[in-house]
């Protein structure tokens, strides 16, 4: 069973036990500059809000509640970034396979969405291992960020692979370790939790008319997804859980829900600026996946706008200076807040 | 994460957070309590309740149907977590 609770996903497998199952949380960020440069990872500076899709009016758009799910504001360029923990305070956790999709397009294979795990590419990413996922796998050890733009206009990873597409927002498929592979790992597995988070300061920013959004790719930055050390047959397909997150307009927010839309954060020049950290996350026990070689030739949404002659892309510095905490376990920034 | 580190994050003195954590120190403000589950990546409603606290917005949907959801609750007091879950509004999945 999914549910919401205090702005997070929880997955919960009570066929293996009372409190297995995972959070899913999605982190508003800085949008990093796309300048040729991989930076580090961005703070986690806010939660966005999500709410069940069924309680809303989306006027012309009703017609997508069929999908069910949730819906969760964003303004045009907003980035994001996933993250994940596990239920059960102090208790070994249940790994899980999580496949995640923007646009039905697999983000760490790039494939289109389908039924199912794969290995070759992998199709996922497996919890608790690993801690976030920032944006689409492009390389080894790079990922270039999730960056939301409205649906129709060509800028979106999914419409670059087919511009018929029109489905924007994000899947999330879990799917559990199996019972019995769960209880043999139990009793040898060292627990790793990871925290991410800085100081949330927003701005104003303006936004599209248009009423879905979709996840282009933004700047680059380093950051492995790993790979799956339990092979294939870990996995339980048979208790899955999925979930659609459709990404509404911010500007349209106010009126679907009656609240008010978080608002953009600060620019990264501005944090970086202020001395506040990015963050680096180093596992050197495990091994990093190949990037999706069917993401080779997508262009990132600078780059698109730059061909438009449009002013889609903020206008932005480049490269930024900024200090870097390491972070694997329980090190974390100790900015105040 | 060290004492200190998290006292940074929550906004106060590592010493008044180390009494806390010894117990003797009575616990923080609801809003502190708050900021400590996000810090520590840990649900606010359990460290409310360690704290011997009920978040405000708990209080605020009691307050508003107090016959209703008093009985409610004492009703399933008695229930496993899975027949508790099983009421529990979840996300629905369509056709896409």
């Amino acid at each position: 069973m999914i549910t919401l609770q205090h702005e997070q996903l929880v997955f919960r497998f009570p066929h293996v036990d009372d409190d297995a199952g995972i959070r899913i949380d999605f982190q508003r960020t800085l949008r990093l500059p796309d300048d040729g440069h991989d930076y580090h990872l961005p703070p986690g500076l806010g939660r966005f809000p999500l709410r069940h899709i069924e309680d809303f009016d989306l006027g012309t758009s009703n017609y997508r509640k069929a999908r069910g799910g949730i819906i969760m504001p964003m303004f045009q360029t907003d980035a994001l970034w996933l993250n994940f923990s596990s239920l059960g305070y102090g208790r070994p956790e249940l790994p899980v396979a999580l496949k995640i999709g923007a646009g039905k397009i697999n983000a760490v294979s790039g494939e289109k969405w389908g039924d199912g795990l794969s290995q070759d590419p992998q199709n996922y990413v497996v919890l608790p291992a690993q801690p976030w996922l920032d944006g689409f796998n492009v390389e080894k050890g790079k990922v270039r960020q999730f960056v939301a733009m409205p649906l129709g206009k060509g800028y979106t990873v999914e419409e670059q692979i087919d511009p018929e597409s029109d489905v924007g927002g994000i899947q999330i498929e879990a799917i559990p370790m199996k019972k019995e592979a769960y209880e043999e790992l139990k009793a040898k597995r060292e627990e790793v939790s990871s925290m991410r988070f800085g100081v949330s300061m927003m701005m104003a920013c303006e936004a599209p008319a248009s009423m879905e959004m979709g996840l282009g790719m933004g700047g680059s930055m380093r950051q492995e997804i790993y790979d799956d050390e339990y092979g294939l047959d870990a996995w339980d397909l048979a208790n899955s859980q999925r979930c659609f997150i459709m990404l509404a307009n911010a500007e349209q927010w106010m009126s679907i829900t009656g609240e008010e839309p978080p608002l953009s954060p600060i620019s990264a020049e501005a944090y970086s600026k202020a001395g506040l950290p990015w963050f680096d996350y180093y596992d050197g026990d495990r091994k990093a996946i190949e990037g999706a070689k069917a993401l080779g030739n997508i262009k990132s949404v600078k780059a698109i706008a730059e061909a438009k002659r449009a002013d889609t892309w903020p206008k932005e510095k480049s490269k930024i200076d900024y200090l870097v905490k390491k972070t694997k376990g329980m090190n974390v920034s100790d900015g105040s807040w | 994460m060290s004492l200190r580190q998290v006292a940074l994050r929550v906004g106060v003195e590592p010493a008044f957070l180390s009494k806390i954590e010894r117990d003797v120190a009575p616990p923080p403000s609801e809003a502190k309590i708050v900021a400590l589950a996000q810090a520590l990546g840990e649900d606010p409603d359990l460290l409310l309740a360690m704290a011997g606290k009920v978040s405000s917005d708990l209080q605020a949907i009691i307050r508003k149907r107090p016959q209703l959801i008093g009985e409610l609750l004492r009703q399933l007091k008695a229930q496993p977590d899975h027949a508790i879950l099983s009421i529990v509004r979840q996300v629905t999945d369509g056709d896409w």
